[in-house]
């Protein structure tokens, strides 16, 4: 297929949602199908290619050695390399146990934790190569997938906004859960790109897409600690998805070992 | 207590790297194999010392394709713990957004993952330039699933609205009226799915399973029931660790389940099927007895009929709940944290899933146990094709490999091992 941009989507520690929020976009999958060539997704074909590819999404973070080793020949295979949703940003959940002492964290679970292929710390795609661009959100956006693909075909910079929570509830009009029902809620220190949704459903932000730009983390703290939010909650309410994410660890860390 | 495995059980990896290796040495089957080499994310170590308010988010995150099935299970084993129990209205929303679920996940399988193993294509992309009808059939039913839990949860995939207790907010009557018009559409293509898949040509197998589903009271199980078995199973969630074990394998980072004293078993939609044919809707047993299905599956490849059977199930049973939805009087149940124990199941679309939580009393978690599906499973997936191999042994490696990877996805066992990450070694000594 000359001229079509050759699109390839990877998967490494992750729970498959941000791979399936592609498979998602059932009105416009076909159509995708259509305008590239999808030379490697193997979450939807059994059909793969060798690279190089224009496109490579990658969902999940680096946790084994195994994956390590393939995020660097995946680098090379690419031309642009763009890691999507909170693990590959960030980590992801997983990585609570860079916070811990591996060994017990992994005997908890498996009895012969030395059969087991699994580094010590769990970090995102950018911490081992260089990236393109990227996308928040545990999961992410189908939308905003949809623009870095679209971006692609146009040859221009995706557009997506990296402002905080707070300016979607605005936009969508939705009452401040903060003030109006005293909610702890992260949306002034979280990245956009969810719409806003806790809020509209009457809970607090609970910051799954990471770290706006340049977030005022210790501000927030100190509003809640002020209404009575005790230490280890502060410090827990930072660890989520997006916990190895640098804004958040910090502030974490200000908090609790 | 002498089996520790049990306690320190880990999730399966529902998704991800998989293999399969066969070896027949003299036409004697020496190994028959099937492994997960997901990258191990530690759930049970990291929930310890959170709140148990935050179990429903996090264990949302093993599994991106039944996000609601885990919440499910977390919500209900903390609600145990709590010592509370939802009202009916709670609980219909809480089916509700689970048929959802089972639309989306069932839909993604049938259609996208798992017809174009029947039908002699790499994968459904390719297959809808021959059956684009079937397959844009298929891909609007999955947008109605994820459209029915993105109302009620705020998106698809980890919806943000369940929560111990209940709900965040719940919808006024009218919010579900555009939604309703799309799942009576649903319901009929559905049903029309169900004659399509009926018409594929099914491998032959036969085997002789302890099935294993929830089974409840009045209604095809979904959110609650008893588990119950073929052979005589009938238990409450706070026996299930009494009954079944989990081990270690080393080629495996997901661990085996085993009925204690037994063996391998099934879940998923066949042992829902065939536990449960009497509490199908009239409309679902006509459409199973057309497609050819009887009461009782033993055929692992009658899967797939058997789950666009529960597509149109769940869409009934979305409508039946939708028609008679009254607002609870407030959307959660309050509750005071206590040192506790507490358990939790429900059928998420590839079988039963088993919470257990141990809580202080600061509402903090002190251990965690889950026990998915494809675990439970993975022991029938290797007997399945082990008794296949023996039956085919006249079929070439390429006919053989596709036959036993068809197999595999029989039991739904993640999108990525159920796509194509399985590499096939056949070894002829």
């Amino acid at each position: 297929m000359p001229g079509k941009k050759r699109l390839a989507v990877w998967k490494l520690a992750s729970c498959d949602g941000c791979q399936l929020s592609l498979l998602d976009l059932e009105d416009e999958l076909l159509r995708i199908a259509g305008a590239f060539e999808i030379a490697y997704f193997v979450e939807a074909s059994s059909a793969t290619a060798e690279g190089p590819y224009d496109l490579s999404l990658v969902e999940g973070s680096i946790a084994t050695a195994h994956q390590a080793a393939r995020i660097r020949e995946i680098r090379r295979e690419s031309r642009l390399l763009v890691p999507i949703g909170a693990c590959a940003t960030a980590g992801g959940i997983q990585a609570l146990r860079n916070f811990r002492d591996f060994g017990p964290f992994a005997t908890a679970v498996y009895p012969r934790p030395e059969q087991l292929d699994a580094l010590e710390t769990s970090t995102p795609v950018a911490a081992h190569v260089p990236i393109d661009f990227e996308l928040r959100g545990c999961p992410i956006n189908k939308r905003q997938a949809l623009e870095v693909l679209s971006a692609l075909l146009a040859g221009r910079t995706p557009n997506v906004a990296s402002h905080s929570v707070c300016i979607e509830c605005k936009l969508r009009g939705t009452v401040c859960v903060m003030v109006a029902r005293q909610l702890p809620c992260m949306g002034p220190v979280t990245h956009a790109g969810c719409g806003a949704l806790c809020p509209a459903y009457g809970r607090g932000c609970y910051g799954c897409y990471g770290p706006m730009e340049t977030p005022n983390t210790g501000s927030w703290s100190g509003w809640w600690q002020q209404r009575g939010m005790d230490e280890p909650d502060l410090r827990d309410v930072f660890r989520t998805f997006n916990a190895w994410a640098e804004a958040f660890r910090e502030e974490s860390e200000r908090h609790g070992s | 207590m002498a089996l520790r495995t049990v306690e320190v059980g880990y999730l399966a990896r529902v998704e991800g790297e998989g293999s399969m290796r066969i070896v027949l040495r003299d036409g004697v089957l020496e190994e028959a194999r099937f492994s997960i080499f997901e990258a191990p994310r530690f759930f049970e170590s990291l929930l310890r010392g959170r709140k148990l308010d935050e179990a429903p988010d996090i264990t949302a995150r093993i599994c991106g394709i039944c996000p609601v099935a885990y919440q499910t299970s977390a919500t209900q084993a903390m609600e145990s713990a709590l010592g509370i129990r939802l009202d009916d209205r709670l609980r219909a929303l809480r089916r509700l957004m689970f048929c959802g679920e089972w639309i989306e996940s069932h839909a993604l399988h049938v259609f996208l993952l798992h017809a174009p193993d029947f039908l002699g294509y790499d994968d459904a992309i390719a297959m809808a330039r021959d059956h684009r009808e079937e397959v844009e059939r298929g891909l609007k039913i999955k947008k109605i699933g994820n459209e029915l839990i993105a109302l009620l949860g705020g998106r698809a995939v980890h919806p943000i609205n369940a929560r111990v207790g209940g709900f965040h907010s719940a919808p006024h009557p009218r919010d579900l009226a555009p939604v309703r018009e799309r799942l009576a559409w649903a319901r009929d293509a559905a049903l029309e799915s169900v004659r399509w898949i009926g018409g594929f040509e099914l491998p032959e197998l036969e085997r002789d399973y302890e099935l294993v589903s929830l089974r409840h009271p009045e209604r095809y199980p979904i959110d609650e029931g008893r588990l119950v078995s073929n052979r005589g199973l009938d238990i409450g969630a706070d026996e299930f660790e009494a009954h079944f074990e989990e081990e270690q394998v080393p080629t495996s980072t997901a661990k085996h389940a085993r009925r204690k004293g037994g063996g391998a078993y099934l879940v998923g939609p066949m042992a829902r099927y065939s536990n449960n044919w009497d509490r199908l809707s009239p409309l679902g047993q006509q459409a199973a007895a057309e497609a050819g299905l009887g009461r009782v599956c033993r055929n692992p490849f009658q899967s797939i009929v058997v789950r666009a059977v529960e597509i149109l199930y769940a869409c009934e049973e979305a409508l039946r709940l939708i028609d008679s939805y009254e607002p609870p009087e407030a959307p959660a149940v309050e509750a005071q944290p206590r040192a506790a124990v507490g358990f939790g199941w429900s059928e998420a679309p590839r079988g039963v899933l088993y919470h257990r939580y141990e809580v202080d009393v600061e509402g903090r978690i002190v251990s965690a146990n889950i026990v998915p599906p494809t675990a439970q499973n993975q022991a029938s997936i290797e007997e399945d094709l082990r008794e296949l191999v023996l039956r085919n042994q006249h079929l070439d490696d390429e006919a053989l490999r596709r036959l036993c990877e068809k197999a595999i996805r029989n039991y739904d066992p993640c999108i990525s091992c159920a796509t194509h990450f399985l590499r096939l070694e056949v070894e002829r000594r």
